[in-house]
């Protein structure tokens, strides 16, 4: 039988505020256990949370930027049960009114067509902290630093129907987070988290089949590993005569596999219910014009303009705009040499193979936006030839040089474009392969095609590559011909 | 719809809260006496009308972004059943 | 010194008659003297009441002055008081020093109160007899064999028995309210949002409201007026200026339109009781208002939507008191069900138990509509018949409660039947509107009390009646015998 994969995804997002949704807690990563822990993040009694602005600020942009209708009046509930990281009993969240409603994201896909991901909300609520399970004579130590740390969570639409597009979403939510600045989206520090809602149907069913959660998944790879892991299961499952349970599992990437959760399988009844510590709040109109004034330019809306600006393929456009840093680096090598093209094939090419070689991000790039762009515009101009090119980036990037005018002076990698000069050079490299020049003259039409390019790279070798290769071309083949 | 014995079973376990065997016909009664006295509120027609959840229908104020807490974790952990090494112990999490 | 009201005392320091401390120093020996016939304090705080009383004295010889300023009162031992026991009366809260204190403690700190103590009250301010205490039922002054009212139970009866001559209270369906009937006192639970609940530890948020209880209207002005006040650190406060309540007491009640509620005059109040309200009715015509029969036809709601949303809210309140962070904990857990159950099946006593049960099956799935959304719905029924009635008259006026004080372990078995005691005062809460009772004389040695509704932040006009009132009559003035 044909399967279709039904996915949904709910990503947490830790906003990137000062302090904590409902305390005054700073939220650094890392700190000693309990330190940033404040009488109302330890549910002390008597203690009340008050809201912090930055993070309605925060999840409206998001609204904003998803086209999604920013709820007038949303109102934070508790959901109730008992946990050891969960220090009042209940978690502070939305239920019936989010902030954000129903919105879109649009993505691309690895073939370049775009597809367009239901966002059905976005809501607020406070993170819970953390259980250590080194032993402690048998027990778990409680760090309650995370716990109040603002969280958007954002439930797509199951509108996802492989691994690979889970992964495409979950970027796409990445770079847009990052974009507007409302969280660092370092996963591996769980800023971003990810739990997978997978079914699977046959091809042509109208209905859904039953999900399974898969919790916390950490990376992009992890996602589409465990994606691909449950859906494998999932069907060997059903087609073995099985049903899938309704459950939350939870992927183990070194055993590559899913397990279910089983203490978190009996029936929760969280108790919902409006949180009478906190009033309904109110976005004005003016509030999120305000908001909406500040937004950067998206992901989407870049692609967009480097395609139509610029003249870029849809999968350079896509790449550059990534991420913020990547494609304002890019525009600014695009200023500086006016050609956009080579600027992105260079930035896509030899930058990004130096960044990954070097682990790096493209903020500590070791060659400038200003630099590279100097350096195109010398191949633009014929000063350098694309493969002393090369040499010139492999210099900027060790430092051997301010700009790229420097290390071309510095090195004499000037191109040769003196005729005279190549025509010389060219006898030379002629009368030092006599035999080869005879061998040349006798063969017929298409055997010349392949021997020309002999010459030409003796010729270049001979000139150490500085020689101008259309002039070289153009004089060799005068001088065979002779 | 009185609740029956594994109904207050259930919502103890809810609740975490463990009652002595010997207790449970007794809550039992006592919670369907209760519930008999909150069922007289169905018969009232609220048709149309919307919930109220504070009295004074105010909104949210919201707090300024800042960092105004210290550290005072010896200070909270001084009054903590069982703490090491600045955790909080509890019997083990399983996950 | 111990008759003396705040009002009283304060002029008392302010003319050096005596000194905070020497006063301090009385009062606690009389509490050392007579507490234990009424058990109305967990935690008598010497050594702090000294401190401050010194401090207050060192203040005043400094130049300072303040109506409170040295003047000796007591806190309901669920406001949080930093370095001290903050009980709540119950096993739970064992050994819970709070790290820090409660607005309305820091407040009165700073206006210059002296602290004798914490105390006593129902369980987690659950009850309206003071007997779900951990620490043991409070006596009622007026009758040992009595109940003093609840919860805010401690608080009435040592300021009936002149132990102090001021305490907080907490009033969340009539604490305030009704052990002040029961006891002869003044108490005035504010508008919802008008006093802190920061550091109040909360039984129902949406209804919970901090007040005081003293013998006299003058004094519960002095006493909220340090209290009231916006806080940033409770969402729910109210960011509105704070009357001046002391200004308010003395305006003529001259055109004053009272409403008395049939509802609150039907069967099930003791008649005795009733006729008492209408002396008072009597004597306020006589200074110069009016009165006229109004209707608040879904008050008989309000007692059904309270149960069901005070013990939803509770059920919540109470899931952070799990034997992890503070409090008790009960011995050798073998797991975390362990430790959660035990621990608080072991630290609540019943009444708190079966709140929590109520409120967690009515939050419970497929429960929520018909119990807590619809007594939402009830609650706003409830609002809108005094918006409507507050059109037609300024206060409405009618019983605290339907009976007198009862004996001692008389409603232990019938929760029902204690929640019924409730009738009169609940809706204020459910309003969030203010509501005061004061003295209004004795049925068979047994004070009464009448309470005065107002709209929303009429705290002022509230206080100026019950103050006009006091001026005319003496019920105020009389003490328990043997205190």
């Amino acid at each position: 039988m044909q399967w279709e994969t039904v996915i949904g995804l709910e990503i947490h997002a830790q906003l990137s505020t000062q302090s904590k949704i409902f305390s005054a807690s700073a939220i650094a990563f890392g700190a000693e256990p309990n330190t940033q822990a404040s009488l109302v993040d330890l549910g002390m009694p008597g203690t009340l949370p008050v809201l912090n602005a930055e993070a309605v600020r925060m999840a409206c942009k998001f609204g904003l930027a998803i086209d999604a209708e920013i709820a007038p009046h949303n109102i934070f509930a508790r959901k109730n049960y008992f946990y050891p990281d969960l220090p009042k009993g209940y978690q502070t969240s939305q239920m019936d009114h989010p902030i954000v409603g129903k919105g879109f994201l649009d993505i691309t896909l690895e073939d370049g067509t775009q597809k367009r991901i239901g966002i059905t909300r976005a809501h607020l609520e406070e993170d819970a902290g953390k259980s250590l399970h080194e032993d402690f004579h048998g027990m778990s130590g409680i760090d309650l630093n995370r716990a109040g740390t603002p969280l958007l969570e954002i439930v797509s639409e199951p509108d996802i129907r492989s691994a690979k597009e889970a992964v495409a979403y979950v970027k796409a939510i990445h770079a847009l987070v990052r974009y507007l600045g409302i969280c660092d989206g370092n996963m591996a520090e769980g800023s971003l988290r990810c739990d997978c809602n997978v079914s699977v149907r046959p091809v042509g069913q109208a209905e859904f089949g039953t999900r399974a959660e898969i919790k916390n998944v950490n990376s992009f790879r992890f996602i589409e590993k465990a994606i691909n892991h449950e859906v494998q299961r999932q069907i060997e499952l059903i087609e073995d005569g099985g049903k899938v349970v309704q459950e939350t599992r939870l992927y183990d990437p070194n055993k590559d596999q899913t397990r279910s959760m089983r203490s978190k399988e009996e029936a929760n009844d969280y108790r919902y219910f409006p949180c009478p510590d906190l009033l309904p709040v109110v976005i004005e109109q003016s509030f999120l014009d305000e908001v909406r004034a500040t937004l950067p330019e998206l992901p989407v809306e870049k692609r967009a303009r480097f395609e139509r600006e610029f003249g870029l393929s849809a999968y350079d456009a896509d790449v550059l705009a990534a991420s913020r840093e990547l494609a304002n680096y890019f525009e600014a090598v695009n200023t500086v040499c006016g050609d956009a093209k080579l600027a992105a094939n260079w930035v896509m090419g030899e930058l990004s193979s130096l960044l990954n070689k070097d682990n790096l991000e493209i903020d500590q790039s070791p060659v400038s936006a200003e630099q590279l762009g100097g350096m195109i515009l010398r191949i633009k101009d014929n000063t350098i030839s694309g493969k002393i090119a090369k040499m010139v980036f492999e210099a900027l990037a060790a430092g051997e040089g301010a700009s790229a005018d420097e290390v071309i002076e510095k090195k004499g990698l000037k191109q040769v474009t003196d005729s005279g000069a190549i025509e010389a050079m060219l006898d030379e490299v002629l009368a030092a392969n006599a035999e080869q020049v005879e061998q040349y003259r006798a063969a017929d039409e298409a055997k010349r095609g392949k021997m020309f390019g002999f010459f030409v790279g003796q010729a270049m070798k001979a000139s150490k590559g500085k020689a101008n290769p259309g002039q070289v071309n153009e004089l060799l083949k005068k001088k065979l011909e002779a | 719809m009185a609740l029956e014995r594994s109904d207050v079973e259930k919502i103890a376990h809810l609740a975490r809260l463990g009652l002595n065997e010997a207790d449970i016909p007794g809550t039992t009664e006592t919670l369907n006496n209760i519930l008999g006295l909150i069922d007289q509120m169905q018969a009232v027609n609220t048709d149309g009308i919307e919930p109220l959840a504070h009295p004074l229908e105010a909104t949210q104020r919201l707090r300024a972004d800042k960092v105004t807490e210290r550290n005072q974790r010896e200070a909270y952990q001084a009054i903590a059943p069982a703490v090491e090494n600045g955790l909080y112990l509890v019997p083990k999490v399983i996950e | 010194m111990h008759q003396f009201t705040l009002a009283e005392i304060a002029r008392g320091l302010a003319d050096k008659q005596f000194s905070s401390e020497e006063l301090t120093r009385s009062l606690l020996a009389r509490i050392a003297q007579l507490d234990p016939q009424l058990n109305s304090f967990i935690t008598v705080t010497e050594e702090l009441a000294l401190s401050q009383a010194t401090a207050a004295d060192a203040r005043r010889a400094n130049g300072e002055s303040g109506a409170l300023l040295g003047a000796p009162i007591g806190h309901k031992d669920l406001f949080c008081t930093q370095d001290v026991l903050t009980s709540c009366a119950s096993k739970i809260l064992t050994g819970f020093k709070a790290p820090y204190n409660a607005t309305v403690v820091e407040k009165l700190a700073s206006a210059g109160t002296v602290t004798l103590g914490k105390l006593n009250m129902d369980e987690f301010a659950m009850g309206s007899a003071n007997e779900s205490s951990h620490y043991g039922a409070v006596k009622n002054p007026w009758d040992l064999t009595r109940v003093p009212g609840g919860s805010s139970g401690g608080s009435a009866a040592a300021v009936a028995a002149r132990l102090l001559p001021a305490a907080t209270g907490t009033d969340t369906g009539g604490s305030i309210r009704q052990p002040a009937a029961l006891t002869n006192l003044t108490g005035i639970k504010p508008t919802y949002g008008r006093v802190s609940r920061w550091g109040m530890i909360a039984y129902a948020s949406s209804l919970d409201q901090g007040g005081p209880l003293a013998r006299t209207a003058e004094d519960c002005a002095l006493m909220l007026q340090a209290m009231a006040g916006f806080d940033t650190k409770d969402s729910t406060s109210v960011d509105q200026p704070v009357d001046d309540y002391l200004a308010a007491l003395s305006q003529p009640l001259n055109g004053l339109r009272i409403g008395l509620p049939k509802e609150y005059f039907g069967a099930g109040l003791d008649a005795r009781i009733g006729e008492k309200v209408m002396t008072v009715v009597e004597e306020l015509k006589k200074l110069g208002a009016s009165v006229k029969e109004i209707s608040l036809p879904n008050m008989q709601h309000a007692i059904p939507a309270y149960y069901v949303i005070a013990p939803a809210e509770a059920s919540s309140n109470l899931s952070r008191f799990d034997g992890v962070r503070f409090g008790y904990r009960c011995e050798n857990p073998v797991n975390l069900e362990d430790l959660y159950k035990r621990s608080r099946g072991e630290g609540f006593g019943a009444e708190v138990k079966r709140r929590i049960m109520v409120g967690t099956y009515a939050l419970s799935a497929g429960y929520y509509d018909a119990y807590y959304l619809k007594a939402q719905k009830i609650r706003r029924l409830i609002k809108n018949d005094f918006v409507a009635a507050f059109n037609d008259v300024d206060v409405i006026l009618g019983p605290t409660t339907p009976n007198l004080a009862w004996k001692l372990g008389e409603k232990n078995n019938d929760p029902v039947a204690a929640y019924l005691e409730d009738i009169y005062t609940i809706t204020a809460n459910l309003a969030g509107i203010p509501g005061l009772s004061m003295p209004a004389g004795f049925v068979d040695g047994l004070p009464v009390g009448v309470q005065l509704l107002a709209p929303y932040f009429q705290e002022g006009r509230l206080l100026n009646v019950a103050h006009q009132y006091q001026q005319v009559t003496d019920w105020h003035i009389q003490a328990p015998a043997g205190f």
